[in-house]
């Protein structure tokens, strides 16, 4: 689905976070927003998600205006995956997943053998069955970003807004977890999400935006945009981006790089 | 590494089917005992053969049901009184289940936003000016709905997380309604009105009447049934604000939604049965318990365990001893230890 923001300035009453903020997006590409912490990232998503309202400017999904969309329609074009936390009450996975269904419910429904099956056909995307029938509290931390993603799936929108999914996994989690997330944009979704981590950006991503306060600060390709000057100014720290000698399979074929902080003492260089 | 997981004996049983047939258990079976069993109890005897008989008789006309008094204590008096406690518990019991998922907290019991202490203050002010039975319940029905419309206005103004709002405005309108009470109290003539206001404080269903059985089955009806289907999207709503809106969910209009009705079930309850604690708050959990929190599930159960609690606790409070226990005291004496006992081997979370 086509995705635009035109011109959007957005935060709290009349305090703006991010002003002039325009960008396209196509089926099957990932954003990945990067910026320091209090640049308005969490704001930026919020509003995209119907949340918040712009204070100015436009969100558009394949031409439309979203300003006056039901939460329901909203929801059937774009969904949400929160960071994973506890839920006050220990619902099954089974119940979490489906519960991705509401939007597509009427009022007085449950969800349906339909929508059973299209809870399954998210789980065996994701490869959970065999968490189906455990306790969502239960989980551990990498598991519950999974199921998060499976329900997002049961929602079956068109663009997934995550907030950095992986902030709370360890090491093997983040991978197996992005790894899925470039997996679904092959699929056809389009995905946005943050992150702190400028090598995700460099790995899953065809799209990065940096964010500094007030606004943008780059947008384009990861490899175009992520230097070391930019993370500098942006972050206020050295780093050394490297080439690795690995080709990314993106269509461009251009290489995977990483970023490796330096000791100040190498500043001058 | 997959298959071993799987076979872990420890698996907890998530879905709700395989609890399937302990909840037609409770659902149909236990309050169709309960209920059955609390005729026969009470100062005057009623055998299991007469009490047949009896319903025999009323349901089909050619048969011929006893006569005279037993006929009187079964309809005029245990029959309303029955389906009363059986009213109540089950509305309270909703009325809990569905705003500790509103308010994503276990803890919270019906009266969070200031029914009870609204009801209680109606019923005060209408004992206080010389109401007769049917003006106290108006008046406690009326001042406990009064007393949420309250809460909820002055909620909106309050512009941060709005669970929090109502929590808060909940606590204060509450305060102040049990303050007025305390100033009636202290009013009262106190040989015939403070005692009055006391024992209604304290609850009891033994002034209950087929007609205002009646009217308050209307009115939890009116309350009950949009919950009972609203209930898949009280497991949303528990999820928090965000979450839910981004689910596709209108929090703000299921917001009013659950406050109207659960403030309906609460005053409809209140008012006839007086001020009774811990079964909103205690019997969503042990449905929990059995069932999981899923509210497809869960609401029914509720309601069936709801109805029996405060049935057997009503049969209690009318046969324990020669006078009456007041129903209030006797919930809690009952359910604290109670609750403790289902925590201490309770294994599913709440």
């Amino acid at each position: 689905m086509g995705f635009e923001l035109k011109g959007l300035k957005c935060g709290y009453s009349n305090k703006a976070v991010l002003k002039g903020i325009s960008f396209t997006m196509d089926a099957g590409e990932v954003l990945c927003v990067l910026g320091p912490n209090g640049t308005g990232k969490t704001t930026l998503f919020k509003t995209i998600l119907g949340l918040i309202k712009p204070l100015e400017g436009q969100i558009l999904f394949n031409g439309e205006n979203s300003m006056h969309w039901s939460r329901s329609k909203m929801a059937q074009v774009i969904g949400y995956i929160p960071q994973a936390q506890n839920t006050s009450f220990p619902f099954g996975v089974m119940d979490m997943i489906l519960m991705g269904r509401t939007a597509h419910l009427g009022n007085f429904a449950s969800p349906s053998q339909k929508d059973k099956k299209i809870a399954e056909r998210a789980i065996d995307t994701l490869g959970i069955s065999y968490l189906v029938k455990r306790i969502f509290t239960e989980l551990s931390g990498g598991e519950k970003q999974l199921v998060l993603i499976a329900r997002a799936l049961a929602q079956e929108p068109e663009i997934l807004v995550m907030d950095e999914p992986t902030s709370a996994l360890d090491f093997g989690n983040q991978l197996k977890v992005l790894s899925h997330v470039r997996q679904l944009a092959r699929n056809g979704l389009t995905i946005i999400m943050a992150s702190h981590v400028p090598d995700h950006a460099f790995f899953y991503s065809t799209k990065v935006m940096l964010l500094n306060q007030g606004g943008l600060f780059g947008l384009g390709k990861a490899n175009e945009i992520i230097t070391e000057k930019g993370l500098r100014e942006l972050y206020g720290v050295n780093v050394k981006i490297i080439q690795t000698g690995i080709q990314s399979d993106y269509e461009d074929n251009s290489e995977v790089r990483m970023c490796v902080p330096l000791q100040n003492k190498q500043n001058g260089g | 590494m997959k298959a071993s997981i799987k076979n872990k004996e420890s698996l907890p049983e998530a879905t709700a089917e395989v609890n399937l047939l302990k909840v037609y258990l409770v659902v149909v079976l236990l309050p169709i005992f309960a209920f059955i069993l609390s005729f026969p109890l009470g100062r005057y005897p009623i055998s299991i053969p007469d009490l047949l008989s009896a319903l025999m008789g009323k349901i089909f006309p050619f048969v011929h049901g006893p006569e005279g008094v037993i006929n009187t204590v079964i309809f005029q008096v245990r029959l309303p009184r029955i389906i009363a406690a059986m009213l109540v518990g089950s509305a309270l019991s909703i009325a809990g289940a569905a705003y500790q998922g509103m308010f994503k907290n276990p803890l919270v019991s019906p009266d969070i936003l200031g029914a009870s202490s609204g009801a209680g203050l109606g019923a005060a002010l209408a004992i206080f000016f010389s109401f007769n039975v049917a003006g106290i319940q108006i008046s406690a029905f009326v001042v406990s709905l009064l007393a949420v419309i309250i809460v909820y206005v002055l909620s909106n103004k309050i512009k941060r997380d709005p669970t929090l709002a109502l929590v808060l405005t909940g606590i204060l309108v509450g305060t102040l309604c049990s303050s007025f009470t305390s100033l009636l109290k202290y009013m009262a003539d106190p040989y015939d009105k403070l005692p009055a206001i006391t024992f209604w404080l304290m609850g009891s269903l033994a002034t209950v009447s087929p007609k205002n059985v009646l009217s308050s089955l209307v009115i939890m009806l009116l309350g009950g049934v949009p919950l009972y289907l609203l209930r898949w999207r009280l497991n949303v709503l528990s999820l928090g604000e965000e979450e839910a809106k981004t689910m596709g969910l209108e929090t703000g209009r299921l917001r009013l939604v659950v406050i109207i009705c659960s403030s309906l079930l609460t005053a409809g309850a209140v008012s006839i049965s007086g001020l009774i604690g811990w079964v909103g708050l205690i019997v969503p959990h042990l449905a929990r318990m059995l069932v999981g929190p899923n509210y497809k599930v869960l609401l029914p159960v509720s309601i069936a365990i709801g109805s029996v609690y405060m049935l057997l606790v009503d049969d209690l409070a009318r046969t324990l001893t020669s006078a009456e226990i007041p129903l209030g005291i006797l919930t809690s004496i009952i359910g604290a230890p109670f609750f403790f006992f289902i925590l201490l081997r309770g294994k599913k979370g709440w």
